[in-house]
């Protein structure tokens, strides 16, 4: 396996698991290998050390200073970043594709923490809508409430609120874990394809509307079932997993996650079949 | 996509103007074609403040035909005639643009009939009617709007706002926010969204007497509350009700002489972020509207969907 920060263009794309080739049929070369450390670092990505710790006043910066910032303090080996006053700011945090503890001592506006692969982010507040969208890995612990689209299309990690949240919770979720303290509104995993959603309270209408797969947990009421979600019987995996994910995520201590109700995919909206979209056009 | 602001101070006046003016500033990216303000003043509450124009801003970035200024001048003496038919004693004018007027007068009689007869004047709109409502729009953002209508030592309880991106009507002060509740005096709505049902709405509406100064969808919640209120609903009956009579996404804000309400559509589309606490309540579409006037931490929160809310002061 090559080294990525000296890799030629092509070896790192292939190295970093990503094809090159046009597919054809039902090919599916595998280039990522999890035995290989290499795989775990970005190209480019700083060697940072936890214990170094620095604050970050970005009271009179704009986002994008303030992320510029970020990733200078990263590049001098800060591994633990303290951000003071955000002061409920757009697009913080984004794009940290690095390992970092970042927390924020306040709250976050929009698209808060976007687009990250790997960083441990706390934030001693609230969050706007789209929190964590697209994060690929790494942990994010909200202390207070979130808005809409919270999680939105994440792909990996472990995102929790401890309070409530907004509208369209884990709408478009592709993996990863959503933990929810409180309750969550309408379109709770909208069109979601896979991870798990956990609520401990109740959520709104249209839980789960268009879920392609994926499970949904809660503790609550439930508004209304969207289409093509269904209740399904918890099992003993199920309770195990729950009991070890909400003590991870500081919640429920004495919550009786056997009482929750399972929510999945029904299944009847799927319009699959086994073709390549090549061999469909093929046979057409 | 609009930004809307709120506040209302419980049990006490602050200075309502420069609050939401800040409030407002903060949310200028959401919305930079005009700003509105409806400020709830201290005001004797003895007569009527009636604020309104004879003409449009025909400023930079205006779609309102340009006309000759000498216009406004023939408009508002017309104004002047009808207010001494209709019985309305002129206590205070000023004229704060070329085209915008703010008179106190005595007046005790129907207000829809007053203002059919007002609005039958060429180019003339009662912006507002009340004895607590001050209700300021035009071309440009917060602080050109504040300082252009000297907003920034308004004080009272209670302030709803707008910054508009407009998308559906014209750049014009006509289609901007917030809109007077015509015909009740000191109610006023501002609104974040687009609504599909408008023109049905309207024909009925228009069927039943209401009047209709615009083209922009948001004049339909103004005046499919006021509808409701001339049928005996109360505020709060009539936003619920909005609920399900309105269809499309949004967030809107309904203050009247002594209380705010908030009301949200069932998709929960159009974002809204509240705080509240024993002795004020403060929102806006985005947190740093709140955090322009409350730098300290506080707890925030998105109200769900289909929610409803009105505070007294």
């Amino acid at each position: 396996m090559a080294n990525l920060k000296t890799a030629e263009k092509k070896t790192k794309a292939q190295s970093m698991g990503l094809h090159t080739e046009v597919l054809t049929g039902k090919t599916q070369q595998k280039f990522f290998n999890p035995d290989e450390a290499e795989n775990f670092f970005y190209w480019g990505a700083y060697d940072v050390d936890f214990n170094k710790r620095t604050d970050l006043d970005v009271k009179d910066m704009d986002c994008k200073e303030a992320n510029r910032r970020i990733d200078e303090l990263m590049s001098q080996g800060y591994g633990t970043i303290v951000i003071k006053n955000p002061q409920g700011k757009h697009s913080l945090g984004v794009g940290i594709l690095n390992k970092l503890n970042l927390i924020f001592e306040g709250s976050l506006g929009y698209f808060g923490v976007g687009s990250i692969d790997g960083p441990m982010v706390r934030v001693n507040g609230r969050v706007g809508w789209s929190c964590a969208e697209n994060m690929m890995a790494g942990k994010v612990v909200i202390e207070k409430n979130a808005g809409s689209c919270f999680g939105a299309a994440i792909r990996g990690g472990d995102l929790i609120c401890k309070g409530s949240v907004g509208a369209r919770t884990g709408i478009d979720q592709k993996g990863g874990t959503i933990i929810v303290g409180g309750d969550a509104g309408a379109f709770t995993g909208f069109m979601m394809q896979r991870g798990r959603i956990i609520i401990m309270g109740d959520v709104g209408i249209n839980l789960g509307d268009s879920m392609y797969d994926g499970t949904i947990y809660v503790g609550g009421k439930i508004g209304s079932y969207g289409s093509d979600a269904i209740e399904s019987p918890m099992t003993k995996s199920d309770i195990d997993w729950l009991k070890r994910k909400l003590k991870v995520a500081e919640l429920g201590e004495n919550f009786d996650v056997s009482k929750m109700t399972k929510v999945v995919a029904g299944k009847k909206l799927w319009n699959y079949d086994a073709l390549e979209p090549t061999e469909k056009k093929g046979a057409i | 996509m609009c930004g809307i602001a709120g506040l209302i101070h419980r049990g006490k006046s602050s200075n309502v103007g420069s609050e939401l003016q800040l409030m407002l500033q903060a949310l200028k990216h959401r919305g930079p074609d005009s700003t509105g303000y409806a400020l709830y003043a201290e005001n004797d509450g003895k007569n009527f403040i009636m604020r309104f124009k004879v003409g449009e801003n025909v400023g930079e970035g205006s779609t309102s035909v340009n006309e000759d200024s000498s216009v406004y001048d023939k408009r508002k003496k017309l104004v002047d005639n009808m207010l001494g038919e209709l019985g309305a004693k002129v206590i205070k004018e000023d004229r704060l643009t070329p085209y915008s007027f703010r008179y106190e007068m005595e007046f005790n009689d129907d207000l829809m009939e007053f203002s059919k007869k007002i609005e039958s004047i060429e180019s003339v709109e009662i912006l507002s009617m009340g004895k607590s409502l001050e209700l300021i729009k035009d071309l440009g953002d917060a602080a050109a709007v504040s300082e252009r209508y000297g907003l920034g030592e308004v004080k009272g309880t209670h302030a709803i706002g707008h910054a508009r991106m407009a998308t559906e009507s014209g750049v014009d002060i006509k289609s901007a926010h917030p809109f007077w509740g015509y015909p009740f005096s000191d109610v006023s709505v501002v609104h974040n969204g687009q609504l599909t049902n408008y023109w049905n709405n309207r024909r009925v509406l228009e069927n039943k007497g209401m009047r209709f100064m615009s083209e922009c969808d948001s004049e339909l919640i103004a005046v499919y509350l006021a509808e409701k209120m001339r049928n005996g609903a109360t505020l709060e009956e009539g936003m619920k009700d909005s609920l399900t009579g309105l269809d499309g996404v949004f967030t809107y804000f309904v203050a009247t002489k002594d209380s705010l309400g908030m009301a949200k559509d069932t998709m929960a589309a159009k974002p809204l972020v509240l705080y509240e606490s024993d002795d004020l309540v403060a929102m806006g579409s985005e947190e740093i509207a709140i955090r322009s006037i409350l730098p300290q931490e506080i707890d925030t929160y998105d109200p769900f969907d289909g929610e409803v809310k009105v505070w007294q002061i």
